[in-house]
């Protein structure tokens, strides 16, 4: 328990002394919620019902799928993770910590932004804490394990870009941030049913802050928790320890199963 | 606990169609310093990491103090210590922050004091990655032997290091041996081998080509000894003569270097050429074989530049 404690000190630690983790863990989202928070609301008044959500989803994502994956190819290439194993570090911990700490940045972000956005911008204030801290908890930790299995599954830096701007991307666009997944035209709103922040942000929508679900938030919840924990059981599957000497044999195209239940969401909740 | 602290028996390692190792054998005992020599490619870093249950051998046996590393990681990662060649720290980690981390996976309590005497004291607090390579080598070694375990694997570790860092590392070493720890060391230094190990091997291609303490490898060689001569007038540069007992010749750099069978017989007949040619000795230098001699001697047959027959 002692060096399970120390080794999340010590990635915490590494969250807001690393310049590009600070960047992405706190500056990045920070700064995007103030913009949004000055443009978006002057602009789409309705914006500011779901402006915490959004903000809090854009701060996840920084967090994890862009913040997440480099160290692990950079520790894997420099042979940091040689170390850990004679030194008997588990690729449990190895796996875990880094969500762990992850989960806490995010935490922290959450709670500014949620803070501050009401008195700062008239965003809208959950009507269930419940559910809305349930729902943040899940969905970091989905996001958090998706980050953590891209960079196991990435042979280097330029897969991880590639993986992660494919969730990246079109979430910000069509992940219903920025406009409800409901007024998007049919074909992209199936589209939009592939991404983790859809079902996140209906969650939120229909059971934290009282306004329209496109459809019944628990599938959400149900199919948030099943990606996350796919993600995370392949990420301890998956792990290597050597870039060099790599003893798992099984295919990196197996974390695809983690978004299954985005696909089944997709085709099931559009029927 | 045996006496044979690391037993390898017909060990074998193959990548593909290649055989990195080729069935090798050798056992290091209680409280040896164990050199593996070999010049790239020929096997070291497979067999140190086969020990350290990096890698998993495709034939043979592996032990470690009675542990089969691939079979039995965690029983093996409180009996060793490792200095990787290539391995290293997160860049933001601190020497303290290190010290502490590896031991409390090891549980035992951070040895700071192993870092003050490694000349980390005031470097505790400062980010490892702009620490210089020295310092990253003594830290790693700091890391390995923190747990005080019974054996240690050092793979080049002085590579890169200047010469006060070097003697440093190579006291601590001698420091751990008289505390009874074992070490097998990797290296391509040849002065350092022959004075830290009590035995080496030397790895050839996979295959160990020659194994005993330096003193008998550089006994068991051609025995050739090394005469270089300088002289005002160059004339034995000019010159082609053979002398007596020499079995080579070499030129290198202002000395015509001659290797003997008996240097008794070689070097009067030598003196008394520049007599005859009337030219003044500057340097006379008559060497016994080094390791490294043996080791070019045994890995590159026709290793003397510029060698004639």
């Amino acid at each position: 328990m002692t060096a399970f404690l120390n080794h999340f000190m010590y990635d915490f630690r590494k969250g807001l002394r690393d310049k590009s983790l600070l960047m992405l863990n706190y500056l990045f989202p920070l700064g995007f919620y103030v913009l949004m928070g000055l443009l978006m609301t002057g602009l789409n008044p309705t914006f500011a019902a779901t402006m915490i959500p959004a903000m809090i989803l854009v701060a996840m994502m920084a967090s994890t799928l862009l913040g997440l994956p480099n160290p692990v190819v950079e520790s894997r290439e420099a042979g940091i993770y040689r170390s850990f194993k004679i030194n008997g570090i588990p690729a449990l911990s190895i796996v875990s910590i880094p969500i762990i700490s992850s989960l806490v940045h995010i935490f922290l972000v959450s709670l500014i932004i949620t803070l501050t956005a009401g008195p700062l911008f008239n965003a809208g204030i959950p009507v269930s804490w419940f559910y809305f801290a349930l729902i943040l908890v899940l969905t970091a930790f989905t996001m958090a394990s998706m980050g953590m299995l891209i960079g196991v599954i990435s042979p280097n830096s330029r897969s991880i870009v590639l993986f992660s701007q494919s969730i990246f991307l079109p979430s910000m666009i069509l992940g219903g941030l920025m406009v409800p997944a409901s007024m998007l035209p049919e074909g992209l709103y199936r589209v939009s049913l592939l991404l983790p922040t859809s079902y996140a942000m209906n969650a939120w929508r229909g059971l934290a802050f009282g306004l329209d679900a496109s459809f019944n938030p628990l599938w959400a919840l149900l199919i948030l928790l099943s990606s996350g924990l796919i993600a995370f059981i392949l990420s301890i599957y998956l792990f290597n320890w050597d870039s060099k000497n790599r003893q798992s044999r099984h295919s990196p195209w197996l974390g695809m199963l983690s978004l299954l239940p985005y696909v089944l969401g997709a085709i099931l909740l559009t029927n | 606990m045996p006496d044979d602290v690391v037993s390898v028996q017909d060990f074998q390692k193959v990548y593909g169609d290649i055989k990195a190792v080729d069935g090798i054998s050798f056992t290091v005992q209680r409280g040896e310093i164990f050199g593996l020599l070999g010049p790239n490619g020929a096997g070291k870093t497979t067999t140190m990491e086969s020990l350290e249950g990096l890698r998993q051998p495709s034939s043979g046996s592996l032990h470690v103090l009675g542990v089969d590393p691939s079979r039995q990681p965690k029983t093996l990662h409180n009996l060793i210590g490792v200095q990787l060649q290539s391995s290293s720290l997160p860049g933001s980690m601190t020497p303290r922050e290190a010290m502490e981390f590896f031991c409390a996976y090891h549980k035992v309590s951070a040895r700071l004091d192993i870092l003050e005497r490694l000349g980390l004291g005031d470097k505790l607090g400062a980010q490892y990655e702009p620490l210089s390579t020295g310092l990253q080598r003594r830290l790693a070694l700091s890391l390995a032997v923190a747990h005080e375990p019974p054996l240690v694997l050092l793979d080049e570790p002085t590579a890169g290091l200047d010469v006060a860092s070097r003697v440093e590392l190579h006291e601590v070493m001698l420091e751990l041996q008289a505390k009874g720890t074992t070490i097998i060391l990797a290296t391509h230094d040849m002065a350092e081998a022959e004075k830290m190990a009590g035995r080496v091997a030397i790895l050839l291609k996979g295959k160990i080509a020659a194994t005993g303490s330096p003193a008998q490898l550089t006994a068991t060689g051609k025995g050739l000894v090394k005469i270089s001569v300088s002289s005002e007038d160059s004339s034995l540069l000019k010159s082609s003569i053979f002398f007596p007992a020499v079995a080579q010749r070499a030129i290198k750099d202002e000395y015509a270097v001659y290797y003997s069978h008996d240097a008794g017989e070689t070097v009067p007949a030598v003196l008394n050429y520049l007599k005859e040619q009337k030219d003044r000795l500057i340097d006379l230098r008559v060497e016994r074989p080094s390791l490294e001699d043996r080791f070019l001697e045994i890995t590159e047959p026709d290793h003397i530049n510029g060698a004639e027959q």
